[in-house]
Parts: C-alpha cells; sequence; structure tokens
C-alpha cells in the first residue's frame, strides 16, 4: 500500500531524513516511533504532499507522491500533529466543509456527517460550536474530518498528544474500529508503549533514518542478547563503590543508581553473568537481590536508539 | 456561474464573515464616514440653514469628493480585509488540513479573494445611496458613476491580489499586511512623485514643441489620484496630454496595468499556494 524508497529530506546541511525506506502493507495499523525531531513529521509531511522531498520517491497504492500529489490526496486522510479548527463554524459546518472540498455531493454530505459525528462519539455536539469543544473532542472531529472522503490511508501525526488520559483511551478505540474498517494507518508518537496496543507493525526512527521495522516482538527479540539488571544494596552501603564495582566489567553499560539501587545493562553471555554474580558473593557485598529486569518498550526503544548513537 | 457559488472555501468564508461582528462594525464605520463627507459638505454649501441650494457644478465638487473618499477607503480597507488571506489560515494551523484536501490551488486562492470582493463589494452598494445624493442636485450622469465604479472596482480586484499574493508568500500576516500597504502606497504616492519629477526634469513643459514623455505618462496613468481626477474632470486627460505629448487614454493604461497586476499576483500566489512536489530531473 505504501513504498518509501531512498526518502531524503535535506535543509542545507541538516538531514530531516536520509534515506528512508519502508514498505507497509494494506490494511494495517504501523506505529512510527522516535523522539522529537527524528524525522517523523517530515515523513508524514512528503506522504502527505506537503513537503517536497530532496531525494526518493514514495508511492500510495502506487501512486507516486511526487509525480501525482492531486490523486494522492484523494486517496489520504491527514492529521497534523499541530492543528487549528475554524472556531466560528459549528462541528457540522465544520464536516461540511471539508466534505465539499474533498467534491462530495450535499445529499451524500447530510447522511455521512451524522455517521461520523457518532463513530468518534460527538453525535450529541453536532450543532455546538467548533471553540467550545474541549481539545479531546478537537482531535476526535479532526479525526472525523480525515474519514469524510472515505481514504484508504490515515496519516495521523501524533494523535494522542496533549490528551488526557480518558481521551487517549477514547482515541485508542477509535483507531480500533478503524482498523476493524480496514483502513491503512500510518500512526507516530514518542511514546512507543502508546503505540505498541494497536499497531501491527512499528517502525523506529532516529536522526531521519529507520533504524528498526517490524511487529513489537520482532523488535524486541533484536536486543534480546541484552539484559537489564537490577542490584540492591543494603541501606548505608556506599554506592560509588557499586558504581565503581560495575564499571569496571566489560559487559556493562548505561549504569543508573536509585537510591540503594543500581540498575545497568548486560551485553555478556550467560556465564558471564554466572561469574559477575560469583564475584559479587565472594566480595561479600550487602546485597539484598540481584535479578533480571523485564524488558518494557521504553527499554527497547532506548536500546535501539543508543546503538545507533554509539555507531 | 454556479459552480463559483459552489466553492467551499468561499461559503466557509462568507459564513465565518458575516458572524463576525467586525464585519458588521466595517461596514457602520465605512457608512459613517461617507455620511459624515456627504451631510458635512450639503451643510457647509447650504450655510447651515437648511434653506440653500446646491447649484450644478458644487454637485460636481460633492461627486468627486464622494469619489476620493470611496477611493482612499477602498485603498485603505482591501488590503486588511486580503492580505491575512493565506498567512492567517497558517497562523491557525488550518492551512495544512486545507491543502490536502482535494481542492484545487486556483479554488483555495479564488475562494479566500472572492470572499473579501463580495465583503468590498458590499460597502461600496451600501454606500449607493448616499452616493447616488448627487442625482438630487443635478451635473452628474449615472454612465459616469458606473465608469466610477467600474474602475473602483478595478482597483480593487488588483489590491486584494496583490494582498493574497503577499500573504501566500509572507508567513506572518503582520508582515504581508505591511508589504501589501507599501505596494499600495507605492501605487498612489511614490508614482506621484515620480510623476512630479519627471515632469520638472522636463524643462519648460509650456513651450509647444518639447519632448514627449512616456515615463511620466506612465507614472500617470497608474496612479488611481490621477485616474479618478481624469475621470471626474475629462479636460484634466487634455492638460496630461499637453505636458507628456503621449497620446494615450490613462483609463486604458491604467485598465491594462491594473488587469496585469490582477493576473500576474493571482498566477503566483496558485503557483506558490502547494510546494511544488514535481522534482527537477
Amino acid at each position: 500500500m505504501i513504498k518509501i524508497k531512498g526518502l531524503t529530506k535535506k535543509y542545507g546541511s541538516f538531514y530531516a531524513l536520509h534515506g528512508l525506506d519502508l514498505t507497509i502493507k494494506e490494511g494495517i495499523v504501523f506505529g512510527f516511533v522516535g523522539a522529537n525531531g527524528a524525522g517523523k513529521s517530515t515523513t508524514f509531511s512528503i506522504l502527505s504532499t506537503l513537503l517536497q522531498p530532496t531525494d526518493g520517491e514514495a508511492y500510495i497504492n502506487g501512486i507516486s507522491v511526487t509525480q501525482n500529489p492531486e490523486e494522492v490526496r484523494k486517496l489520504i486522510g491527514y492529521m497534523p500533529d499541530f492543528f487549528g479548527v475554524y472556531d466560528q463554524l459549528k462541528a457540522e459546518e465544520y464536516l461540511d466543509f471539508f466534505g465539499s472540498s474533498y467534491g462530495i455531493p450535499a445529499e451524500q454530505r447530510e447522511k455521512l456527517i451524522p455517521q461520523l459525528l457518532e463513530l468518534v462519539n460527538l453525535s450529541h455536539k453536532r450543532y455546538e460550536y467548533v471553540d467550545v469543544l474541549s481539545r479531546g473532542m478537537k482531535q476526535r472531529l479532526c479525526l472525523a474530518r480525515t474519514l469524510i472522503h472515505d481514504p484508504k490511508v490515515l496519516i495521523l501525526d501524533e494523535p494522542a498528544s496533549g490528551l488526557d488520559p480518558r481521551a487517549r483511551v477514547e482515541m485508542r478505540d477509535i483507531l480500533k474500529q478503524l482498523k476493524e474498517m480496514g483502513k491503512t494507518i500510518l500512526i507516530s508518537s514518542h511514546i512507543l508503549p502508546e503505540l505498541a496496543e494497536m499497531c501491527d507493525e512499528i517502525g523506529v526512527i532516529d536522526s531521519g533514518k529507520l533504524i528498526a521495522h517490524g511487529s513489537v516482538a520482532e523488535i524486541q527479540a533484536q536486543i534480546m542478547g541484552e539484559k537489564f539488571i537490577s542490584v540492591k544494596y543494603q541501606a548505608g552501603y556506599d554506592m560509588n563503590l557499586a558504581k565503581q564495582f560495575f564499571e569496571e566489567n566489560p559487559f556493562v553499560s548505561s549504569i543508573e543508581v536509585i537510591d540503594q539501587k543500581i540498575k545497568f545493562r548486560f551485553n555478556g553471555s550467560d556465564e558471564e553473568q554466572m561469574k559477575l554474580l560469583r564475584k559479587m558473593v565472594e566480595m561479600d557485598l550487602p546485597i539484598l537481590s540481584f535479578a533480571e529486569d523485564e524488558k518494557d518498550l521504553e527499554d527497547v526503544f532506548m536500546a535501539i536508539t543508543e546503538e545507533v548513537e554509539k555507531i | 456561474m454556479k459552480s463559483t457559488f459552489k466553492n467551499p472555501v468561499l461559503i466557509k468564508e462568507l459564513k465565518l464573515r458575516f458572524r463576525s461582528f467586525k464585519s458588521f462594525a466595517g461596514i457602520l464605520f465605512y457608512l459613517l464616514v461617507l455620511s459624515v463627507f456627504v451631510f458635512g459638505f450639503i451643510f457647509i454649501s447650504t450655510n447651515f440653514t437648511g434653506n440653500g441650494f446646491i447649484n450644478p457644478e458644487q454637485s460636481v465638487l460633492l461627486f468627486g469628493m464622494l469619489t476620493y473618499v470611496q477611493l482612499a477607503l477602498i485603498l485603505f480597507i482591501t488590503p486588511g480585509l486580503t492580505a491575512g488571506a493565506i498567512s492567517t489560515e497558517r497562523e491557525k494551523q488550518t492551512l495544512n488540513i486545507l491543502l490536502t484536501s482535494s481542492q484545487s490551488s486556483f479554488q483555495i486562492i479564488f475562494g479566500k479573494m472572492s470572499s473579501s470582493i463580495i465583503f468590498l463589494l458590499l460597502l461600496l452598494i451600501a454606500g449607493l445611496p448616499l452616493y447616488s445624493l448627487v442625482f438630487l442636485f443635478g451635473g452628474i450622469s449615472p454612465g459616469q458613476l458606473l465608469i466610477i465604479f467600474a474602475f473602483l472596482i478595478v482597483t480593487m480586484l488588483a489590491i486584494a491580489s496583490i494582498g493574497v499574493m503577499f500573504s501566500t508568500l509572507i508567513r506572518k500576516t503582520i508582515l504581508s499586511m505591511i508589504s501589501t500597504y507599501g505596494a499600495m502606497l507605492f501605487l498612489t504616492g511614490i508614482t506621484a512623485f515620480f510623476f512630479v519629477i519627471g515632469i520638472s526634469t522636463m524643462g519648460n513643459s509650456s513651450l509647444p514643441n518639447h519632448d514627449p514623455a512616456p515615463f511620466s505618462h506612465f507614472w500617470a496613468m497608474i496612479n488611481p489620484i490621477a485616474l479618478m481626477l481624469t475621470l471626474i474632470t475629462p479636460e484634466m486627460s487634455d492638460s496630461l496630454f499637453e505636458i507628456t505629448k503621449i497620446h494615450f487614454p490613462v483609463w486604458a493604461g491604467y485598465l491594462i496595468f491594473y488587469m496585469a497586476i490582477t493576473i500576474i499576483c493571482l498566477l503566483i500566489s496558485v503557483k506558490k499556494l502547494r510546494v511544488n512536489m514535481r522534482k527537477k530531473k
């Protein structure tokens, strides 16, 4: 459905995107994750025909974004990370305006608008002015707007940013419904766990390059060779000494001291791990616990991006 | 024509404009200014007695004064209405959404500009009853009034298209507005200044066989104040021909120049509204 080949966007000597290659299958929810400024919005802007790439090409449903932007616009529904609404229009009029912008006949719009408002749980706000809606409601209205012409692809740039937990859950539920409707959804966030639940595939982008791509499980597997270990010391023990001990070990990195607990990344084998534990016991250190941490998605993201930074 | 009134941007803009109190305040202000001049003139002419009369010569003077007041109002209001057409959408972060819709760049620009023009036309029409007072006193033909109105609309279109163009090219509304007022100032003030300089460097223009002054004629031709002067008092055209020795009607030059400005500015706006996605091979 979406094919990106060597997509590059350069501002002077700075690469916002650097040879991005990516293929996204039809009907899946693809999560684009990366820190602020990693290149997510740039990619989305190019796919939405708002930004010309310096090099490379992107295709949506086989149509070139650069050669045939008019046709691409009919296929996509784009929701930017920051957007405004026309405050002096009512929710219904807002959708009607965009419906007519896509050339949908008035009779069809009349039927479509209540359905869309119902989908995003805004039926009760149909005749309200947009400026009285909460941020979450405005986000949902904007989402309804992206659906007005029944696009095959939805490009949603951080749709949950700035929303309270309840509004986030509501947004997630709507996206699940859209997934069931068979839409191909591209969604970006800088918070990986936010995406993991609803995405079939995830792409991690950093400094304009795609550094990992696959299902959440696949990405986790990519860094399975590494472990996060936490060691808890008895109260009163000098944590500087503890830190020094681990710094001397070549397999230990990313040491973090939290009160009497020390957390680090260990990339040695099981034998090396046993050796480390044995040494600590032989030194009779006042240890209360030594345990491997369950890797959460934040750790996965941090681990991947850290690796890239080293390169 | 039918599709013009189906332009989604135009319909949306009209809705937004007429839901705003500012629009009605604008019409009120416009009519108040015109009224002050019309009734002020009538009272002065009749020595505040209510028993005096206005002769046809004075009626022409009133007509001239009203035309210049109308022109001044158009020159000042049009940039304010159009110089934020696109940049305001950009500042309110609604432009990107609009640009990813199926509307063509022309539709968007046309919708934006025509909504401003419709509002300005409403101002002109709202002022017509006051303007028509001149017919009470004679000395002015309806044809003359129509010609003046036609040229006011030509001027309005050109200034509006300049405003929309700057609004498309410049990201910030305030800068776009300054640029549009700058262009308006150039057309009204700087051209007059260039004309005066041109005339004064010609030497003695009262001599019957002096050289033609095409540049001076050009500056006079594109100046709205000079145009209105020649339309209200046609003898002024003859005087200008005598000075510049160029026998090209001012109204024709004005029409060509301002229509060209309108078309060029609109073309630039349409071209620059969206990024050119097609890469150079």
